[in-house]
């Protein structure tokens, strides 16, 4: 027996198909054209900057205007100091994050759970609130408008995400292997060297590319606890409102172009790294 | 999501002896003192700065923060901009997380842009919006292209078109970071749940409603909580747009500390903050756990 | 109720080079109970989901009740399922996932809470409807999936290995259960499984499946003593068929085993002079101490004893075979034994394709 194949929900499915691939292209040209537009106003010339109507595909590219922004004062000390804030954040987060995220995967403690509510709740801490008072306990001993000042907020700041985060990757390592390790002769500290933290790797590298993009962007605590060695949003934040709009297109594009790079890095963790966020 | 576990049984406490010290403190000590002392210190401080004086308790620095002209503004702002947002955020999130799911040709690579402004700083984000929205910016370039008048998106006058540019340069910024989370949650339902629901007949809308949403709500309540927290730090975005013509109460906390050299009264902005994101999560908390799974467990 | 028609269904996965199914075609009367059968990748489980609308096919037909549903969504063929994991919605209580079919098809909520009692005290779910799933075990949660179909007044129900994740024991309990719920329903079901018992207790006709095509379709006493081809032998059973290689004397009448020779079945007489396959079942040899005539004679290698049987590893002619003893049968490693084998019982295979040889 042979009835007839009916079609037509094919052809339904084919419409639907479509209309998801168009409205997919239209959010990631959502996402798209405004990255475009900045990177084309940062490379064109002052002069076709101050042209109207802009044109809108690059016809008159220049790094005149790129090259002005790096020259200004203090934008290369600010690249630097952001540079130094961000890698010194992620290496004194690691050190203090990732063996207390080994023991939050790995021991049952008493306090375990009050510690973990407590890392919840600092996120609610708005980073505002830290910065001023820290400002003046920061005058007191003296690192004020230091790169160290900068680097202790941040590293506060991303503590708790790179506990949690370190914590999740631990418990994907199988306690197993771990086992086995010891059971074939290493002491605790070897299990964890030669076997726990090889499989952890990688997660943990994401997590910290997670806590130098936390510290690159931060603007708010950095202006506020320096002076004079700035990171860089925060060099382009104090000089915002007497800069000229070349001056702060190039600034956006400068803070624009590492997050592409970021993401680009990191985007297989994506999901695991702020998936592990929900607990 | 904060899940009530049992209390650690008896038998996990060190026993009374002598003994060295548990290798669980020794890792988690480290970090502990270091957010007692830059975390739990200045929250104490900033009530502190925020209520006394050289003679003691004091609200005039309140009083100071409630007179300006700026503070119920900046107060307005960042709510509308709150409740405003954070709706259309998650609708936006979870369609397209759900794009995402049916695998459309190319997914990975649609995936990936919309993930490129989880990385953006708002003061980036505002920048790049500036070159769109300003008077001679690339909308009203795309405008007179096509023969229209521009209109000045961002002047002190148009309240509206102001806030209008804010919220779209916030929406592109911040919903990938709701995305991410809506992903990941969509990932941890195992596809059986939506195809059993296929099965006994539910069309997609009942489909959404009754099994995906349902079974998302941990995910969306950790967004909800981290994306409003976040939202009301938000302020470079409307710095770099509007300059002081869009107060929102961070970026007031920013001006009193550098532009008016008054600590006590950002402090009390900054309190401000604190006390509406704790109130808020706590709200988020109970609305949400009350209506699902009340006093199970 | 319906009745279930699949004519050449062609189905390759999204980039995978094989196909997942290979012009299957298979015929399902009303009220029938099909059991798909074979090891996993063998497609039983892409075909039974092309039943269901969650994959589509790229040629071919499907129709059920004489309705063609071949690219219908699930939601649109009146069908109901039990999955293997058992998706039972977690966040719903029992009383809610029982109904829920009922519910989205918008039945009057009075009727849904009657059918519901039913399914509840049929499966014996009664004191749990208010439970959410988190609280129940898994043979409870097992039992919510079930209560879920049968509620539905389904064309068609559906079972994805819906035992699999139960311990032997249940598995085994519930096992008649199901078959006894679903003989009284009477509705069309196809069940998939791995498990060649359950196959065998619980199909009015099994399929079994490889690669993708079904190699034997039939009743299943029949698919268990006439397998169509050396596969069907070695994956019904347990143990599995015994397979040796013979040659069939040039009269025809005895088949010679290396240097032994046993009688042949008579509908061998037309492969005179031939290489064969013997496959014989473990329970259709006899085994003995004592020689008797026609017997062949074997070397124990392991004694298993079952409990209700002895199961006997022998070699014979190089050829590992399982038999079965009594349970009071004295024998150990290294011992010669002697295999009785009835010509009757014997199946025989062409060496070359490992097809069942038929009387010319």
């Amino acid at each position: 027996m042979s009835t007839k194949v009916d079609t037509t929900p094919i052809a339904r499915q084919k419409r639907n198909r479509f209309l998801l691939q168009a409205a997919c292209i239209a959010v990631s040209l959502f996402m798209l054209i405004p990255i475009y537009l900045i990177s084309l106003a940062a490379l064109s010339s002052r002069a076709s900057l101050n042209e109207f109507p802009l044109s809108l595909l690059p016809t008159n590219l220049s790094v005149e205007t790129l090259t002005g922004f790096l020259g200004a004062t203090g934008i290369f000390g600010a690249l630097g100091n952001s540079l130094i804030v961000g890698a010194g954040t992620l290496i004194l987060a690691a050190l203090i994050g990732v063996p207390a995220g080994y023991a939050l995967a790995r021991f049952s403690f008493r306090g375990k759970d009050p510690y973990q509510l407590f890392l919840l709740f600092t996120r609610a801490l708005p980073i505002v609130v830290l910065s001023v008072p820290l400002a003046r306990l920061f005058l007191t001993v003296d690192i004020y408008d230091t790169t160290y000042a900068v680097i202790l907020l941040h590293t506060a700041l991303a503590l708790p995400t790179t506990i949690l985060i370190s914590a999740s990757v631990f418990l994907s390592v199988p306690i197993d292997v771990e086992e086995a390790a010891r059971l074939f002769g290493c002491s605790p500290l070897g299990a964890f060297g030669r076997v726990v933290l090889p499989m952890a790797l990688p997660g943990l590298a994401a997590a910290s590319i997670f806590t130098f993009v936390m510290s690159w962007n931060e603007v708010l605590g950095a202006s506020i606890l320096t002076l004079d060695h700035r990171t860089l949003p925060a060099q382009v934040l104090s000089s915002l409102s007497d800069s000229p709009l070349a001056y702060r297109f190039a600034g956006g594009f400068a803070l624009v172009i590492p997050s592409i790079i970021f993401i680009a890095l990191m985007r297989r963790y994506l999901t695991n790294m702020w998936g592990s966020t929900i607990r | 999501m904060v899940v009530e576990a049992p209390p650690t049984p008896a038998a996990t406490v060190a026993p009374p002896r002598h003994r060295k010290i548990p290798p669980a403190v020794l890792l988690i000590g480290p970090s502990v003192v270091f957010m007692a002392l830059l975390l739990g210190w200045p929250v104490v401080q900033g009530v502190l700065q925020a209520f006394k004086d050289d003679q003691g308790f004091t609200l005039e620095f309140v009083n100071r923060m409630v007179q300006d002209p700026y503070f119920w503004p900046a107060v307005r702002n960042t709510l509308l901009l709150i409740v405003v947002m954070i709706p259309l955020q998650f609708a936006l999130a979870i369609a397209m997380a759900l794009m995402l799911r049916s695998n459309p040709r190319l997914h990975k690579v649609h995936f990936f842009i919309w993930a490129i402004p989880l990385a953006l700083s708002d003061l980036a984000a505002g920048l790049v919006w500036l070159a769109i929205f300003n008077d001679r910016g690339y909308l009203n370039s795309a405008l007179s292209w096509f023969g229209l008048q521009g209109i000045s998106w961002l002047a002190y006058d148009n309240q509206t078109s102001m806030f209008i540019c804010v919220l779209i340069a916030e929406l592109w910024r911040a919903t990938s970071l709701v995305l991410i989370i809506v992903v990941a949650g969509l990932q941890g339902i195992p596809k059986d749940y939506d195809e059993a629901a296929q099965v006994f007949g539910a069309t997609f809308w009942q489909r959404l409603r009754h099994v995906t949403l349902p079974l998302l709500k941990p995910s969306l309540q950790v967004a909800l909580i981290l994306r409003t927290i976040l939202a009301f730090q938000t302020f470079a975005v409307a710095q770099a747009l509007t300059g002081q013509n869009f107060p929102l109460v961070v970026g007031e906390t920013y001006r009193w500390y550098t532009g008016l050299q008054n600590p006590n009264v950002a402090a009390a902005l900054a309190l401000v903050i604190l006390v509406v994101s704790m109130v808020t999560s706590i709200f988020y908390l109970r609305a949400l756990r009350d209506k699902n799974q009340g006093g199970l467990r | 109720m319906a009745d279930i028609q699949i004519s050449n269904l062609v189905k390759t996965y999204p980039g995978g080079s094989e196909r997942a199914t290979d012009d299957v075609s298979l015929s399902i009367r009303d009220g029938e109970f099909t059991v798909l059968l074979g090891p996993s990748g063998c497609g039983k489980t892409t075909l039974l989901r092309m039943i269901a609308g969650l994959e589509l096919p790229d040629s071919g037909s499907i129709s059920i009740g004489g309705r063609d549903v071949t690219y219908l969504p699930p939601n649109k063929r009146n069908l109901s399922m039990v999955f293997q994991s058992y998706a039972v919605f977690p966040h719903r209580k029992v009383r809610y996932n029982i109904g829920f079919g009922l519910r989205m098809a918008k039945v009057p909520a009075d009727e849904i809470e009657r059918k519901v009692q039913w399914a509840a005290d049929l499966l014996q779910l009664g004191p749990y409807l208010d439970r959410l799933p988190a609280n129940l075990s898994g043979g409870q949660r097992q039992r919510v999936a079930v209560a879920r179909a049968i509620v539905m007044d389904a064309d068609v129900l559906l079972m994805d290995e819906p035992l699999s994740n139960l311990d032997a024991l249940l598995r085994l309990t519930f096992r008649s259960e199901l078959k006894k719920i679903v003989q009284d329903l009477g509705t069309t079901t196809v069940y998939v499984t791995h498990d060649q018992s359950e196959a065998l207790s619980l199909g009015d006709q099994v399929a079994v499946m490889r690669k993708g095509r079904i190699v034997q379709l039939g009743d299943p006493l029949d698919v268990y003593d006439a397998p169509a081809d050396q596969f069907v032998g070695g994956f019904i059973g347990s143990p599995p068929m015994n397979f040796l290689d013979a040659a069939v004397s040039h009269d025809g009448g005895t088949l010679v085993l290396g240097e032994q020779q046993l009688m042949a079945p008579s509908i061998l007489r037309s492969f005179a002079g031939k290489d064969v396959l013997l496959g014989v079942r473990a329970e259709n040899v006899t085994v003995s101490n004592q020689r008797s005539s026609g017997d062949v004679a074997a070397t124990v290698l392991v004694v298993e004893p079952m409990g209700s049987t002895v199961l006997l590893t022998v070699e014979v002619d190089g050829h590992n075979l399982k038999v079965q003893a009594p349970p009071t049968f004295k024998t150990a490693p290294r011992h010669t034994v002697w295999l009785g084998f009835a010509p009757n019982t014997m199946r025989v295979y062409d060496r070359e394709t490992s097809m069942a040889l038929e009387a010319k």
